[in-house]
C-alpha cells in the first residue's frame, strides 16, 4: 500500500474524531431550533461558560474575585478546596439549569411571537452577555481543564496499525473517549424524546406551538427543559474542547463551525448534524492534507462554509432538513 | 404647532415630491448639514476626530449599505467585515498601483470592486433564503478574510503581511497617512457619508427601493406581480456592497492607515454593523445613524465613566462593557424591536399633534 493512501487513511480517521465533536456543538443548536424555531447562537458562548464554571467550581475559586477585590481593596481568590470532578459536574449543571430558567423567563419570554431575525440577535446580545459575565466571574485567562479524561497517543492503535501498514497511526486517545461519549450522549437523547413524557412534550411543541399548547403542555416549562439540556449539551462540548485545547476565548468561536454542519445537515435533524459534522470534519481535513499546501495552508478556516454553501445551492434544506414548502 | 404639513402648500410637483416635504424637517436637515460642514472642521481636534466623529461617519456608510439589504431587501447578510475588507485592498492596490490619481476616484472604484465581488456572493441568494442564507454569507466572510492573508499579491509582498495606506492627498490637501489634518479627513468621510446618504434616500424611494421591499414582505407574491426577484436581490446585494466597500476603503485609508486584515475586518466587525442596524431600526435610513452613533459613543462613555470616573481596572471594564453591551441589545429588541427610528417616528407623530393632542 502507497505511502500517500496510508496518510490519507490517517487524515480521515482524525477528520472523522473532529467531526464528532463539531456534531457534539451542532447538537446544542438543533435541539433549541426544533423546539422553539429560534437560531441559539450563544451555544458556544455557552460550551465556555459551562466549561469555565467547572474549572472554577473545581479549583475552588471565588466568583467575581477580580471585581471584589478591585471594588473593596481585599485580597480573596480561593476558598482554600478543591472538589472532586464528578461533583463539579453536577454543580456546574445545576448553574446551566438556572443560566436556562434565567435565559427562559429574562429574555425568551418577552420576545414570543416575534420574527426570527430578532430572536437570532437576541441571541447574539445574550452571548455577548454571557462571555463578559463568565469573564467577569472565573477570570479571562486561559485555564486547563482536567477531569480525568485520557490523553495522548493511543499506543494500542499505533502498535496495531504499524503491524498492518508499517506506519503507526497517530490516533489521540480523547478524540476516542470524545467519540463514544457523543455516541452516548445522541443515544440517550433518542431515547429521552422517543420514551419519556417530557420528550414526547417536546417533540409536541416543536411540530406545532398552538396544539401543544390547546392540549395542556406548558410551553414556558419545555422551553426551559430544552434549554437545560442544550446547556448539558454545551457542558459536554465545553468539557471536550476545553481538556483538548484549554479553556479560553476561541472556545466561543466553535459555534461558528458547528453552522455549515448544521447547513449540511439541516437545522432541524439530530442524526443530519452527526452526518454533517463528520462530513465537514473528514472534508476539511482531507482537503487541507490535498489542496492545502498548494494554496497557503489555513484552509480549514473557510472549507466548511464554502462547502456548505455550494451544497445548499443544490439542496437548499439541508441533507436531512424538512422540505421548505412555500406559500403565498 | 410647528411640525406639520398644514399651511406649507407645494405648487408644483417637484415641490410635493421632495425628499423633507415637511418644512421643519427640511430645515432641520439644512441646519444639521450646515454645523457638519461649516462648524465642526474649524473646532474639530484629533480627539475627537479619531475617537469619535471619523468611527461614526464610516460607521453610518456601512450601516446604511447594510440596512438596504438586511432592512429594505430582507436578505440577512453576516459577510459585512468581509466585504469593508475588499474595499479596503481593493483602494490599498489602488493607491499604490496609481499615486496621481485622486483619492476620490480611488475610494469610489473601490465601491465599485466591492460591488463586484457582492454580486458574486449575493447569487445564492437566489436559491437559499431566511438562516440558510445568513450562513452562507459566512462562506464570504471566512474566505475573503484568508484570501487577503495569504496571497501576498493583495498586500504587496510585505514583511509584516499588514497593508499601510501611503501619504495621499486630494487637491493638495493631504487625506492619509499619519500627517493628515483632523478636518481634512474628517470632511473626506462626510462629503461620502452625505451622497452615499442622499443616494440611498432616493433609491429607496423610487422603484428600485419600491421592488426590494417587495421581495423582502413576501418573495413569492413580489415574483407573480412581476418583480424580477433575480434582478431585485442582485441590485441589493451590488447597491450594499458598494456603500460597505467605501466605508471599507476609509476604515483602513482615513481612519486606520494601517490593517491586519484578520483583526480588523472578522466576524466581530459584521455583527457590529448588524447590531448597529438592528439597533438604529430595519429599514431605514436615519436609523443607519442613529445605530452607528449609539454603538460608537457606547464604548467611549462607558470607558470614561468606568476607568476616569470610577477609577476601576481597564480589564474589569472591557469585560463590563461586554455584558451591558449585551444586555442592552437583548432589552432594545424586548421594548423596542424596530430601533430607533421607531422612537423617532413616534416623537414625530406626537409633535405633529402637540400641544393639542385631541
Amino acid at each position: 500500500m502507497s505511502e500517500q493512501l496510508v496518510f490519507a487513511m490517517e487524515v480521515i480517521l482524525n477528520g472523522l474524531m473532529a467531526g464528532v465533536l463539531y456534531a457534539l456543538v451542532a447538537l446544542g443548536f438543533v435541539l433549541i431550533y426544533k423546539a422553539s424555531g429560534i437560531f441559539n447562537y450563544a451555544q458556544g458562548v455557552m460550551a465556555l461558560f459551562a466549561a469555565m464554571t467547572l474549572v472554577g467550581i473545581m479549583n475552588g475559586q471565588v466568583p467575581f474575585a477580580h471585581v471584589i477585590n478591585a471594588t473593596f481593596g481585599t485580597h480573596v481568590y480561593n476558598f482554600g478546596w478543591t472538589i472532586p470532578a464528578l461533583l463539579a459536574i453536577l454543580l456546574t449543571m445545576a448553574v446551566m439549569v438556572v443560566l436556562a430558567w434565567a435565559v427562559q423567563q429574562f429574555v425568551m419570554r418577552h420576545l414570543v411571537g416575534q420574527e426570527p431575525i430578532i430572536l437570532f440577535m437576541a441571541t447574539i446580545g445574550l452571548a455577548y452577555f454571557l462571555e463578559g459575565v463568565a469573564d467577569l466571574m472565573w477570570g479571562s485567562e486561559i485555564k486547563t481543564l482536567d477531569v480525568g479524561l485520557p490523553q495522548g497517543i493511543n499506543l494500542w492503535l499505533d502498535e496495531v496499525t504499524f503491524n498492518i501498514f508499517g506506519y503507526g497511526f497517530f490516533i489521540d486517545n480523547l478524540d476516542i473517549v470524545a467519540t463514544v461519549i457523543a455516541a452516548l450522549l445522541v443515544g440517550a437523547l433518542v431515547a429521552f424524546s422517543q420514551y419519556t413524557k417530557q420528550g414526547r412534550a417536546m417533540r409536541a411543541v416543536a411540530d406545532d406551538h398552538q396544539a401543544a399548547l390547546s392540549v395542556g403542555i406548558s410551553l414556558n416549562f419545555i422551553w426551559i427543559m430544552v434549554w437545560s439540556v442544550a446547556g448539558f449539551v454545551a457542558l459536554v462540548a465545553g468539557i471536550m474542547w476545553g481538556t483538548k485545547s484549554g479553556v479560553q476565548f476561541s472556545l466561543s468561536l466553535i459555534a461558528l463551525k458547528a453552522l455549515p454542519v448544521l447547513m449540511l445537515g439541516g437545522f432541524t435533524s439530530i442524526p443530519g448534524a452527526i452526518v454533517g459534522g463528520l462530513i465537514i470534519g473528514v472534508g476539511e481535513k482531507l482537503f487541507e492534507f490535498a489542496i492545502g499546501p498548494m494554496v497557503g495552508g489555513a484552509t480549514e478556516n473557510w472549507f466548511a462554509y464554502v462547502l456548505a454553501l455550494i451544497f445548499l445551492v443544490f439542496r437548499p434544506q439541508g441533507l436531512f432538513g424538512e422540505k421548505i414548502i412555500e406559500r403565498v | 404647532m410647528f411640525y406639520r404639513e398644514a399651511g406649507d402648500f407645494k405648487v408644483s410637483y417637484r415641490d410635493d415630491s421632495q425628499t423633507f416635504p415637511i418644512k421643519f424637517d427640511r430645515y432641520r436637515y439644512y441646519v444639521v448639514l450646515a454645523v457638519a460642514f461649516g462648524i465642526i472642521p474649524f473646532i474639530i481636534n484629533d480627539y475627537w476626530a479619531n475617537a469619535l466623529l471619523l468611527p461614526f461617519l464610516i460607521y453610518a456608510i456601512a450601516a446604511i449599505g447594510l440596512n438596504i439589504l438586511v432592512g429594505y431587501c430582507g436578505q440577512v447578510s453576516l459577510g459585512t467585515g468581509g466585504f469593508m475588507a475588499v474595499g479596503a485592498y481593493a483602494c490599498y492596490k489602488l493607491m499604490t498601483a496609481f499615486p496621481d490619481v485622486s483619492m476620490f476616484i480611488h475610494v469610489l472604484l473601490a465601491g465599485g470592486i466591492t460591488a463586484i465581488v457582492g454580486v458574486l456572493f449575493g447569487l445564492p441568494s437566489l436559491r437559499i433564503k431566511g438562516f440558510y442564507l445568513a450562513v452562507a454569507t459566512l462562506a464570504a466572510q471566512f474566505f475573503l478574510v484568508w484570501l487577503f492573508n495569504r496571497v501576498p499579491w493583495f498586500y504587496n509582498y510585505s514583511a509584516s503581511g499588514q497593508i499601510n495606506a501611503p501619504e495621499r492627498d486630494v487637491f493638495g490637501i493631504i487625506i492619509t497617512g499619519p500627517n493628515a489634518p483632523a478636518w481634512a479627513t474628517y470632511l473626506f468621510c462626510l462629503i461620502f457619508l452625505t451622497l452615499c446618504a442622499i443616494l440611498a434616500r432616493n433609491l429607496t424611494r423610487g422603484t428600485t427601493g419600491r421592488t426590494w421591499m417587495a421581495i423582502r414582505d413576501m418573495d413569492i407574491a413580489a415574483e407573480i406581480i412581476g418583480v424580477n426577484p433575480l434582478k431585485a436581490k442582485l441590485t441589493a446585494f451590488a447597491v450594499s456592497s458598494f456603500f460597505v466597500g467605501i466605508a471599507g476603503a476609509l476604515f483602513f485609508a482615513v481612519y486606520l492607515g494601517a490593517v491586519e486584515v484578520g483583526e480588523v475586518f472578522g466576524i466581530q466587525k459584521s455583527f457590529l454593523v448588524l447590531f448597529m442596524v438592528i439597533i438604529g431600526g430595519l429599514g431605514s435610513i436615519f436609523g443607519s445613524f442613529a445605530g452607528a452613533a449609539f454603538l460608537v459613543l457606547l464604548p467611549v462613555v462607558l470607558k470614561v465613566v468606568g476607568v476616569d470616573v470610577l477609577g476601576w481596572p481597564t480589564d474589569i471594564v472591557a469585560h463590563l462593557q461586554l455584558v451591558i453591551v449585551g444586555a442592552l441589545i437583548v432589552m432594545f429588541l424586548i421594548l423596542e424591536p424596530h430601533g430607533l427610528a421607531q422612537l423617532w417616528r413616534v416623537a414625530k407623530e406626537k409633535l405633529r399633534l402637540w400641544p393639542f393632542p385631541h
